[in-house]
């Protein structure tokens, strides 16, 4: 924390700036997107798992 | 009769209209992930110091999110897509630097552009492959995202080493979700314009890879 330099100030800064501008998009998202069923969203977890467990993988490989 | 002509050849215009944006999509995504290693091999070479990356990245953005949209329908928008990507590509040469530097470096280098490749690849396979409509991902996604980064400003000041590794996971699967998300817009006409479906995939190439790189550089580092 007593270690902060230019570049972490900058970085928080731009996040900020970031979640700022984002903000109205992702509440236009959240009210225009239509409601997935639960076959819809288990054809979203289902390539999801397999991503993590690939990247469980590539962390035993390295 | 006529009128079931009229749908089937609007129903093939629209078929190959998607197709089109598609084949246009992954042919300019090619051309500037090239560019990218172009320009990072260029950055690596002139041995640039880290701020770099936060310039670049910060740039880079700044570009995709105000100044894209605007040229995104005329030539000028494949330019500067190409400017953004080649920001992007060049601030990467410090992380690939020190990672580089690292003892079993080239293993987490190599480790992570494959993993990438193989995430990108498979899901945009299984999208296509599918068909399925993703759509009803983009709220949550979004929310997700502001959410990761959130907690990536807090880890700013608290620096802690497995809060970063959650970070970076989670960060792979939100940009998985948005790979699903993109192809699946492009498949059913949601996105037309193949200039802007293209940021929008290589951000999600971009943010996996420095994802993968964090992970696998902290749990393959001994020390």
């Amino acid at each position: 924390m007593d270690d902060l330099n230019w570049m972490q100030i900058v970085s928080a800064l731009a996040l900020v700036m970031f979640i700022v501008i984002l903000f109205p998009a992702t509440l236009d998202k959240l009210k225009n997107s239509p409601q997935g069923t639960s076959q819809e969203w288990m054809s979203f977890f289902f390539p999801i798992i397999v991503v993590f467990l690939f990247i469980t993988l590539l962390v035993a490989l390295v | 009769m006529n009128q079931n002509y009229t749908t089937i050849a609007q129903k093939s215009s629209s078929v190959l209209a998607t197709n089109k944006v598609l084949r246009n999509t992954y042919m300019l995504l090619s051309l500037t992930l090239l560019f990218s290693g172009l320009t990072a091999a260029i950055s690596m070479f002139m041995n640039m110091p880290p701020m770099t990356y936060l310039i670049s990245v910060i740039g880079g953005m700044v570009i995709a999110m105000f100044v894209l949209p605007r040229f995104a329908h005329s030539t000028a928008g494949i330019g500067i897509v190409f400017l953004i990507t080649g920001m992007l590509g060049f601030g990467l040469g410090p992380i690939l630097t020190m990672y580089a530097s690292l003892p079993n470096g080239g293993n987490i280098i190599t480790l992570s552009l494959a993993g990438t490749g193989i995430i990108f690849l498979g899901l945009s396979a299984y999208a296509l492959a599918t068909r399925k409509d993703f759509s009803f991902l983009g709220g949550f996604l979004m929310v997700g995202f502001l959410l990761v980064l959130l907690a990536a400003i807090a880890n700013i000041f608290l620096a802690i080493p497995a809060m970063s590794l959650a970070i970076s996971a989670v960060v792979i699967l939100i940009m998985s979700g948005f790979i699903l998300y993109d192809t699946s817009r492009i498949i059913h006409g949601g996105e037309t314009n193949y200039v802007l479906a293209t940021i929008g995939l290589y951000m999600t190439i971009f943010n996996i890879f420095i994802s993968l790189l964090q992970i696998l550089g902290i749990m393959g580092n001994d020390d």
